[in-house]
């Protein structure tokens, strides 16, 4: 037994030995993500696992920090304590950042922030994420040409806000507003919806009552809240989507959102794009080859619309197509 | 004028005035934005179903309602609450999804057993985390708050492991039923009726409801006049799992999924608070279910009416922490004393004219 033992622990060794000779020419990589709450999460660690694999030269060490802002510290610091070569943080909170980034800097460990932000430090190399503020002003954008091309004479606005406070409510709220303003839309209301269907569900009964006969679109400021909207006005008898009375609209788009738009009762979504990791893995070879990379980074997000009625729109004089959706697309899109 | 008395002094005025209080606010702001005053309590029926701000007060305020039922035995029952309630109804939801759909299976059309099947076992799971409260808090002595503690953090992730960290969604109109319409009804209005009802009936028809409270008055007396006081408060915790388990299933029906992170989220602190607007004491001992009943009720007319009105939601927790403290500052011992106290006072100085 103590022998068989003996072999196995031999083996053990030489086999780690042989592991840890290949380890060297892999490019360290530590990711300290938020957690796993909702389908955008899960695309997020999904794609960084798959583009910072062994195939492709990354040795990645991924901690899932289950929204506990303490635990994430915690990760960071034992990156640095494993002396990995880069640090991906998604940071849970904006703020409390300085004293680990400025240890990571000690260590000569750079750090590349993706999706939330950081707001009390600055001792990153880069930051990747999404712009929402576009994102609010693509939906207005997009309405702004789908009313006209509709012949829509009156656009009376209500709005199923996201979690208070979060950057991406803010944005979008703000982008929106910021059409809306110009083109002298009527916002009926704004509800906080907590990005959960239940809180989309039960802002959307209210207006139903409230704003009965008064309003020609619903804005949802992610899918959940989009399919809440969907049940309550599907009980309040109130029609949707393209041939409906009421176009609703969503922000993230993950698969059930771009199946329900291609069912056709969304009628546009604004694309929150979660497969940070390619851009981060570009930025992460800038760096290898000794280049500075741009602080800000956005992604490349779509626009998805059910009818093809506006093509393009033009957002801060910039043109940028509106696509499609069809069976197709569908089946091309990666999450 | 001692018909009035006599209905003040009656145990229930209080929370059914608080209730008509809250109400009383959709009807001074009708009048302010010069609509038909009435209007909160206007009850139509469109697409063959009822409508109207009353029926999604009682439609919404099922859950609490439901839970309010187990919650109210086990304060009375065992001095403490059961905070593991929402957790428990996310993971009886996620358990029955899970079922339903298949193991990571993230969006299922076609249900891989019978829907009562996964129904009865979601509800079931709910029943197995109450005989782990109860037999925690009943045979192990461990303080509720402590037991139930464990199951508060650790149910939802129970959940989220049996899910694959997945929301999963069933797309099959069956399951919709729960959260949906029986007849022109929404059907978890029908189904808090029918848990309300059956635990009234149980109470008054057996001895159940004095035994509880007796235990909740004093557990050692209550042993020695003969009652099994530990299976009692364990029978409470399960009772109350049983509760849990119904509301996590109507919850994930309402929304045709099994969304494990938002499920019941802080839905213990609204059974606990409507316990106590029903009027029953946190200290345990004598209780009234329907009491807790309306206490559920009418912490979701305020939250109905704070969306009638528009407040700001970001602001709604002030007014709703505002009107809670108001009702819970009516009902509490010393202002009703001094209350009475006055009263007295007047009617004496009546006497001495």
């Amino acid at each position: 037994m103590k022998k068989v033992l003996g072999v196995v622990a031999c083996a053990a060794v030489a086999t780690s030995m042989v592991m840890g000779a290949n380890a060297e020419d892999l490019i360290k990589v530590g990711f300290a993500q938020v957690g796993h709450e909702s389908d955008w999460r899960t695309a997020s660690t999904k794609s960084a696992q798959e583009v910072f694999s062994e195939e492709n030269g990354y040795d990645l060490q991924f901690v899932d920090c289950d929204n506990d802002s303490a635990a994430q510290l915690e990760a960071v610091r034992g990156f640095i304590e494993q002396d990995v070569d880069y640090i991906i943080i998604d940071p849970i909170v904006a703020t409390g950042w300085d004293t680990v980034l400025t240890e990571c800097e000690d260590a000569g460990i750079p750090v590349v922030v993706i999706d939330r932000t950081i707001d009390d430090s600055d001792k990153y190399v880069s930051w990747v994420g999404s712009n929402f503020l576009t994102e609010g002003k693509a939906c207005g954008e997009w309405l702004k040409e789908y009313a006209a091309a509709k012949g829509m004479d009156e656009v009376n606005v209500l709005v199923i806000e996201g979690t208070n406070g979060s950057s991406a409510q803010i944005g979008r709220t703000d982008g929106f507003k910021e059409v809306a303003d110009a083109e002298g839309w009527t916002i009926l209301d704004s509800q906080d919806g907590d990005f959960t269907q239940a809180g989309g569900q039960e802002v959307m009964e209210s207006y139903c009552k409230s704003y009965e006969g008064q309003f020609n679109v619903v804005i949802c400021q992610n899918d959940n809240e989009a399919f809440g909207a969907m049940d309550a006005m599907k009980a309040a008898g109130v029609s949707y989507g393209p041939e409906g009375d009421v176009v609703l609209v969503s922000f993230d788009g993950n698969k059930p959102a771009m199946e329900s738009l291609l069912a056709g009762d969304l009628t546009a979504v604004f694309e929150c794009n979660p497969l940070a990791a390619p851009t981060v893995e570009a930025v992460l070879q800038q760096l290898q080859a000794g280049e500075t990379p741009e602080k800000e980074t956005y992604m490349v997000e779509g626009w998805f619309a059910n009818e093809d009625v506006v093509s393009s729109i033009t957002i801060d004089g910039e043109e940028q197509p509106v696509t499609q959706m069809t069976d197709e697309v569908l089946a091309n899109r990666a999450y | 004028m001692s018909n009035l008395k006599k209905l003040t002094s009656k145990r229930l005025f209080l929370p059914i005035f608080c209730m008509i209080l809250v109400m009383m606010v959709n009807i001074i702001f009708d009048l302010a934005s010069g609509n038909f005053p009435f209007s909160f309590f206007t009850i139509s029926t469109r697409n063959g179903v009822l409508y109207g701000r009353l029926i999604d007060v009682l439609n919404r305020g099922s859950e609490i309602a439901i839970l309010a039922i187990g919650m109210t035995l086990v304060v009375s029952a065992s001095a403490g609450t059961d905070i593991s309630v929402g957790s428990v109804m996310s993971l009886s939801a996620a358990f029955c999804c899970m079922l339903l759909a298949g193991f990571g299976v993230s969006s299922a059309t076609q249900l891989q057993m019978p829907l009562i099947v996964g129904v009865l076992a979601g509800i079931l799971m709910g029943c197995l985390c109450g005989v782990f409260n109860g037999a925690l808090v009943a045979y192990l002595n461990v303080q509720p708050m402590v037991a139930t503690l464990i199951l508060y953090s650790a149910a939802r992730a129970i959940g989220l492991l049996l899910c694959n960290n997945l929301i999963v969604y069933i797309r099959d109109d069956s399951f919709k039923f729960f959260g949906g319409f029986f007849g022109p009804v929404p059907t978890p209005i029908v189904i808090a009726v029918i848990c309300v009802a059956i635990m009234s009936v149980i109470l008054k028809k057996t001895a159940l409801g004095l035994y509880i409270q007796s235990v909740g008055i004093n557990k050692k007396a209550s042993r020695i006049a003969g009652l099994n006081s530990e299976r009692i408060i364990f029978l409470c915790y399960v009772i109350c799992g049983l509760c849990a388990g119904i509301a996590g299933i109507v919850n994930a029906s309402r929304i045709s999924s099994a969304d494990s992170n938002n499920i019941g989220l802080s839905y213990e602190l609204d059974a606990i608070l409507s316990v106590a607007l029903g009027g029953n004491s946190l200290g345990g001992g004598k209780f009234s279910l329907i009491g807790s009943i309306i206490g559920a009720y009418t912490i979701q007319a305020i939250t109905t009416t704070l969306f009638a009105i528009g407040v700001s939601t970001d602001q709604a927790p002030v007014y709703k922490a505002i009107i809670v403290i108001i009702i819970v500052a009516i009902q509490a011992p010393p202002v009703s004393a001094y209350l009475k106290q006055r009263a007295a006072k007047k009617a004496l100085a009546k006497g001495v004219n």
